[in-house]
């Protein structure tokens, strides 16, 4: 398993005489672009410190999971490269398709391309999902110098969307989220990916609380929305998610820093054996 | 000098005046109005009512009074001009305190292309005629049906217990008539546009009686204009008797100017199987204070008491409620919600009382309020006094600002901050539009408090459906 090892500092600059997949993340490796960099990323929440400087490269095209025990630092990742303004960055730097994106507006980051699927998906009562979706579509189309759908080629391209993650036109009518169960807001997630289209989205426990059967519609509405371009990071305890999405790279993430970075069986190794051993590879 | 002073000497020195050019009925109570106005005087805000609204200070300005009747020149068709025919009402314009009876052949003109209804203000409302709907000037019916005005006027708005209500009584010359007889049912709403409209800062004061009596059904939108860029200050009082089966909705809308200070008082009493809403909503303003007292004096009697406010600037908004549950067996339902940015004020104190008797009475009373900024400043006094043991009743309220974890999941969306701010907002105060039971006016006041929101309400220009 030596091989596999990184050392948090200079992580990923093993020289390997075969390169693995995982391992092409410095110059000049591998032929696909470059999506996202980040570069010694720290950042902290009420004054804590949580992100203890982040190297991770994710090229188009590729899926990345993010796993770690809780309180690792893996939503707090997700939280920063989404600009939730919660949480300061200290150090360190994250360029998308070549900008500086911890310079821009949340929006701005969503116009670019970035999507979170939300751990907890957030209920709005009172807003409608139609209005909601409508005007996030609207303003990213603005942002691209397209001319706002109208009300009937909106509906249409919402029921195209819909079908997709099978999500019932009764709840598109209700507000967003509200008395939606835990699976309905999941598959709601991934409805709002389906109509905005990312290149980069990144899956916060997008399987937890949800059953076997919506777990499978909501990982082939995934996979059904990616396309050679769309790359993704996902957050997850759990291989069966894993064994939907097919990860190119697998990293584990402890007390704020990338620790390990593997191919898929790494998740399924981390499933029979948890994280201790990890631990005990790093002297944490 | 007190405030009270120039109000006192005004009346002595024209009572004459004022009768004369009022009606027998309205006249009838003047005198008792003004001794209760005199020995009670403005309230202070040591009076628990009037805490938060300084009444004093606002009635101390030297403001004109029309207490001749002179004609003052307007027409309001030409500022109101009716472009959303989605909704079809019976409308009526008030100026100042006067029913608008307007230029004839202008408002047969209207009244063919379907806009107004007759104009000649006597028997009209409904298109099917003689059903004994009337509609019209207070003062020109006190004169007709002197009998049936003076059997309802001034007998829920009592001038010993407030100050402003004695002196709308002393001083109130004409206003609004509704009579709906037994088991009618107006099909078409009525509209009342109520327009401020003076060239010197002016006060005014308005009287409104309307009588359902069973079985009877009407539904009423009044909305208040300022016209003029000088100061108001109205008083108004409304007083409304529902029959026993009758179902009255009545909403009130609020577009004024922000040197428009108004004072409205709103009594409702309630008999049997009664089912009455009422939804004040005050878009802009300058101050305003309402004062909004129900009693349900008859079993299964059911009340739908909502309002909201949305203020910016220096505007403040007072609402006082009380509902009297005074027979067992009724169901009230209150919901208020603010909208306070900038430096505005808001209060709310309502005070729900259910009488020894009053078994098996429901009452859920909900005051929730946004303040946007810090300056902004909302004091709210939820009431609950219950002398029965056996009712289901809750209260309520709340003083927050918007929730900033939806915030940044629109934000995530793509949504900017000022949009994602205002659709909060919207949604915040929906539910109280959404009370409203015709879809014309729901839909048209989601498309007014957006405009609202966003600003572009910067001028009165018509009022809900005749913009």
């Amino acid at each position: 398993m030596d091989k596999y090892k990184t050392d948090s500092k200079e992580q990923m600059q093993a020289g390997h005489s075969t390169p693995l997949p995982w391992e092409g993340q410095g110059e000049g490796a591998g032929d696909s672009t470059v999506l996202i960099e980040i570069k010694d990323l720290h950042a902290s929440i009420n004054g804590k410190e949580i992100l203890k400087g982040i190297n991770l490269t994710i090229r188009e095209g590729e899926v990345h999971a993010l796993m770690g025990q809780n309180g690792a630092g893996k939503s707090t990742l997700s939280n920063v490269l989404v600009g939730h303004p919660a949480y300061e960055v200290t150090k360190g730097s994250v360029t998308f398709n070549g900008k500086d994106l911890l310079a821009m507006s949340p929006e701005e980051r969503a116009h670019e391309g970035i999507f979170l699927s939300f751990q907890h998906p957030v209920e709005i009562p009172g807003v409608s999902m139609v209005n909601f979706m409508r005007t996030a579509v609207n303003e990213q189309r603005k942002y691209k110098g397209l001319p706002a759908l109208s009300a009937s080629e909106f509906l249409k391209l919402m029921r195209e969307k819909r079908a997709i993650v099978e999500l019932d036109g009764k709840l598109a009518n209700r507000s967003v989220n509200e008395g939606f169960s835990g699976g309905e807001k999941k598959r709601n997630e991934i409805f709002q990916m389906a109509m905005l289209e990312p290149t980069f989205a990144i899956l916060d426990e997008t399987d937890s609380g949800l059953d076997v059967d919506a777990l499978r519609i909501v990982a082939e509405g995934f996979n059904k929305l990616r396309t050679p371009q769309t790359s993704a990071m996902v957050i997850t305890h759990y291989q069966r998610l894993l064994d939907y999405l097919k990860p190119d790279i697998v990293h584990v993430l402890l007390n704020g820093r990338i620790v390990k970075t593997g191919g898929p069986d790494l998740a399924q190794e981390i499933e029979s054996r948890g994280f201790d051993w990890i631990k005990k590879e790093v002297n944490e | 000098m007190n405030s009270e002073q120039q109000y006192i000497e005004l009346f002595g020195q024209c009572e004459a005046m004022i009768c004369k050019h009022s009606a027998e009925v309205l006249n009838a109570p003047r005198t008792k109005a003004f001794a209760d106005f005199k020995q009670q005087g403005f309230p202070t805000r040591k009076v628990e009512d009037y805490k938060y609204t300084d009444v004093s200070k606002l009635f101390a300005p030297d403001y004109g009074l029309n207490l001749n009747r002179l004609d003052i020149p307007v027409n309001p068709y030409d500022a109101f001009r009716c472009d959303v025919p989605n909704m079809s009402t019976a409308l009526y314009f008030v100026v100042n305190d006067s029913f608008y009876k307007g230029d004839k052949g202008q408002v047969d003109k209207q009244a063919r292309n379907g806009t107004v209804c007759s104009p000649s203000t006597r028997q009209l409302v409904n298109s099917s005629a003689g059903n004994g709907v009337l509609m019209g000037s207070l003062k020109e019916m006190a004169e007709q049906y002197p009998e049936l005005v003076a059997k309802y006027y001034g007998k829920l708005a009592d001038t010993s217990k407030d100050a402003v209500v004695a002196l709308n009584t002393m001083l109130a010359q004409d206003g609004v008539f509704l009579y709906v007889p037994r088991n009618v049912i107006v099909e078409k709403p009525i509209q009342l546009v109520n327009i401020l409209r003076a060239d010197v800062n002016f006060m005014v004061n308005r009287r409104v009686l309307i009588i359902l009596e069973e079985g009877a059904q009407v539904r009423l939108l009044a909305c208040d204009h300022t016209m003029d860029n000088v100061d108001f200050l109205s008083t108004q009082v409304v007083e409304v008797y529902v029959g026993e089966r009758a179902v009255f909705d009545f909403y009130e809308l609020e577009e004024s100017h922000t040197s428009t200070v108004r004072f409205s008082h709103l009594y409702v009493k309630q008999e049997a199987d009664s089912n009455v809403l009422l939804n004040g909503m005050t878009l802009t303003n300058g101050i305003t204070r309402n004062t909004t007292q129900v009693t349900l004096a008859g079993e299964q009697a059911e009340i739908n008491l909502c309002g909201m406010a949305i203020a910016d600037k220096e505007q403040h908004v007072d609402n006082h409620t009380f509902i009297d549950h005074a027979v067992p067996n009724c169901r009230s339902n209150e919901l208020y919600k603010y909208v306070l940015d900038e430096r505005a004020t808001g209060a709310f104190a309502g005070l729900v009382l259910v009488r020894p008797d009053a078994q098996h009475t429901s009452s859920q009373q909900t005051n929730r309020n946004l303040c946007a900024t810090r300056e902004a400043r909302m004091y709210t006094q939820p009431q609950l006094e219950i002398y029965a043991d056996d009712v289901k009743c809750s209260h309520g309220a709340t003083v927050g600002q918007l929730d900033e974890s939806a915030l940044f999941y629109m934000r995530q969306r793509g949504i900017s901050e000022k949009e994602a701010r205002l659709l909060l907002m919207f949604a915040f105060v929906n539910e109280v539009i959404d009370t409203i039971r015709l879809d014309a006016l729901r839909d048209r006041l989601h498309y007014l408090v957006e405009k609202r929101f966003r600003g572009e309400i910067g001028k009165c220009q018509g009022c809900t459906m005749c913009k």
